[in-house]
């Protein structure tokens, strides 16, 4: 460690500021923070909780019965980012489904699941489309190549989410946020700026160790100072309107819809879903897919973690019932979820 | 020349026959090869004996093979124990259809392989399985050795106050292997680490005897390795982070998956527990070895935390390292 995070270290152990709750909301960073075990050097009063920031986390059990739906009931050739398989459904999970013939291929990208549907033509492919601002418009692209090459056989199960719902649905437990650099990066900061506006502060944090420490210390010496700020902490990648074209291109197929969170309930305007024009791609309209409730273990208290109000050790079924082999709730699941790091890590900051 | 493998020839009749003088007494040609229903050897001593069966998708990747893999695996198995590997049986599953000129590629393999880990090929058994019943060629190895005097190894005898050091880069055969099932679409030139490693354990065992552990970081990686020590010993292993060799594009891919370098396999790493005071000369001897030149010293045994594996990050703090668990899934973002 040298240069700018040794400095930051020094500012983080020397902080003598008031009480503060910092919260990350990218999954990456969560995993980053207890990886390089942050929580250890921070000063007592400063409390950092892990958000919503996980795609997989957030992703509801109705969802997961949608996708086993498609697979089991229509034979549909479900593609799917990898740590979205073992998220428990109201049934089973896709690794299940895929264990009971399921056609469940996991990919890395939309691309790869519009090139599994060009070499099968006559297989329906549908790509499982969850993530955030800096996923979505890689949807998008294969959903304009499809639609420019006459692909037929390929279309999305949407659940893509915007951030600035959540922020607000959270900003009475948070006091900074530590906001998601590859967010920023596309979206640009007008959510934040907005946060600020209401009087909750932020830093745009990046991705390396120093970065991550240098967001911090930068939190801790503005807090200190009484005012609510923004920093934008990763300039060299976040413009202040993002990027410009990739926010087109969304605009231009998906829509806002109201959108569930798993943990968090119904956030207005949080989803994206394809655009009239594009319904041939939205594989709910394409298999008149059913509404479905979606049932979680009435247990599982994964929406208390996810907004800071437990952390993960205080729920009744961590580390018991719900393991990283045996996940019950999703922020068990994803290695970027709370639970899972909380778990595999040694439970750092609960003591 | 595009002749394939098919049922027949593994009928057991003359095109069995053929097969066999072909393909396999072509390549594995040694005085003990048998003929007969089983290899007769003149052994004396304490022997080391082992089986390992290899079933890796895709068979032929950068870096080596299901044949140069079937011997590494077993003759470092052997080598593990600080047994010289002396003789190999192997029983190849072969998909029919698989064509004549792989088989032979895989074989050819085994050879060079068995020839620099000086053990010699001397039972078989060929079966030909229907379309789809294997993935091209499965390929079992049993193997036997002879222990060297004066050695006592085992994963159990890791003590506080032990150096913990690895041969070479990690991550390397995991990695090669991911990037050859191309599902992710990322190109990087990274080859399979895969290599026999008798001759580094010959070379360490002439010089040091008081070596506690050595095991072969396979499948699991070498994270799951000192896993399996930590319990079996009752210890605790702090690794250094930044002194654990990885090659950049190794790094590089995994940062672009969400995966540890410590939990990809190694087909040719070895780590070895030790007195701390020998850490130096180990590292020396196997530095001026092939296949080890990287090899450096990464932590040490502790009697803190029993049964788990702590990490110095780089920014200082100490962190437990996860445990593996369940298969690899590449995180989203």
């Amino acid at each position: 460690m040298a240069g700018a995070g040794e400095k930051a270290l020094g500012l983080i152990r020397s902080y003598d500021g008031p009480a503060l709750r910092m919260m990350e909301v990218c999954g990456t960073h969560t995993h980053e923070i207890f990886r390089l075990g942050v929580r250890s050097i921070l000063p007592s009063q400063v409390r950092l909780i892990s958000g919503p920031g996980c795609p997989v986390c957030v992703t509801g059990p109705e969802y997961i019965d949608q996708a086993v739906w498609l697979a089991l009931e229509k034979g549909v050739q479900v593609c799917t980012f990898g740590d979205l398989v073992r998220v428990p459904g109201s049934r089973m999970s896709l690794a299940q489904a895929r264990a009971r013939g399921g056609n469940i291929k996991v990919v890395y990208s939309a691309d790869d699941a519009l090139d599994l549907a060009r070499e099968h033509p006559d297989q329906e492919t549908v790509f499982l489309s969850v993530g955030f601002e800096t996923t979505t418009p890689a949807a998008c692209l294969a959903v304009e190549a499809a639609e420019a090459e006459g692909v037929k056989n390929f279309s999305l199960l949407t659940a893509n989410k915007t951030m600035p719902g959540a922020y607000r649905m959270l900003k009475d437990s948070v006091d900074v946020f530590l906001y998601p650099g590859h967010v920023n990066a596309i979206a640009g900061n007008g959510a934040a700026r907005a946060m600020l506006g209401e009087g909750v502060s932020g830093v745009v944090t990046g991705f390396t160790a120093a970065e991550i420490l240098t967001a911090i210390a930068l939190a801790l010496v503005h807090f200190k100072e009484g005012k609510p700020f923004f920093v934008n902490a990763y300039p060299r990648v976040v413009k202040e309107e993002g990027n410009l074209r990739a926010r087109a291109l969304v605009d231009r197929l998906m829509e806002p819809v109201d959108a569930r969170w798993r943990g968090l309930g119904t956030i207005p305007g949080s989803g994206l879903e394809l655009r009239r024009q594009y319904q041939a791609f939205d594989a709910r309209k394409k298999f008149a897919v059913p509404v479905m409730e979606g049932r979680v273990d009435p247990a599982c208290r994964c929406g208390q973690v996810l907004t800071g109000a437990l952390t993960p050790g205080q729920c009744p079924l961590f580390g018991r019932a719900c393991t990283p082999l045996h996940p019950v709730g999703a922020c068990m699941v994803s290695e970027e979820g709370a639970c899972s790091a909380f778990y595999q890590y040694g439970r750092q900051g609960e003591e | 020349m595009n002749e394939i493998v098919t049922l027949a020839h593994g009928a057991g009749g003359s095109q069995t026959a053929r097969l066999i003088d072909r393909v396999f007494k072509k390549h594995f040609n040694n005085p003990q090869f048998t003929a007969d229903d089983a290899a007769l050897l003149d052994l004396s001593g304490k022997m080391a004996f082992t089986t390992d069966g290899f079933i890796v998708s895709p068979p032929f990747f950068p870096g080596g093979n299901i044949g140069k893999l079937s011997v590494c695996g077993t003759v470092n198995d052997l080598a593990c124990m600080g047994a010289q590997p002396l003789y190999l049986s192997c029983a190849f599953v072969i998909e029919e259809g698989l064509p004549m000129a792989k088989l032979e590629e895989a074989a050819a393999s085994m050879e060079e392989t068995a020839r620099q880990a000086g053990v010699r090929i001397v039972a078989g058994d060929t079966k030909v399985a229907g379309k789809g019943q294997v993935d091209q060629l499965f390929i079992t190895t049993t193997g036997i050795g002879q222990v060297r005097e004066g050695l006592r190894l085992s994963g159990a005898f890791a003590q506080p106050g032990d150096a913990v050091i690895i041969s070479g880069d990690i991550g390397r055969h995991g990695c090669a292997i991911l990037l050859a099932r191309d599902d992710y679409g990322i190109k990087a030139d990274v080859t399979s680490d895969c290599a026999p490693l008798w001759a580094n354990v010959r070379a360490l065992t002439d010089q040091v005897k008081d070596l506690h552990v050595i095991r072969d970081a396979t499948r699991g990686g070498v994270g799951t390795v000192l896993y399996e020590i930590a319990a079996q010993s009752h210890v605790g292993i702090h690794l250094q982070a930044s002194a654990v060799p990885v090659q950049d594009q190794v790094r590089g891919v995994c940062g672009m998956l969400g995966l540890d370098p410590l939990y990809l396999a190694n087909e040719g790493r070895l780590v070895i527990i030790a007195p701390a005071a020998r850490a130096e000369q180990i590292v020396e001897i196997l530095r001026t070895c092939p296949n080890s030149e990287n090899a450096a010293l990464i932590g040490h045994v502790t009697d803190q935390l029993p049964g788990r594996v702590t990490v110095q990050t780089q920014i200082g703090t100490q962190t437990i390292l996860p445990k593996p668990a369940g298969e690899l899934l590449p995180r989203i973002c």
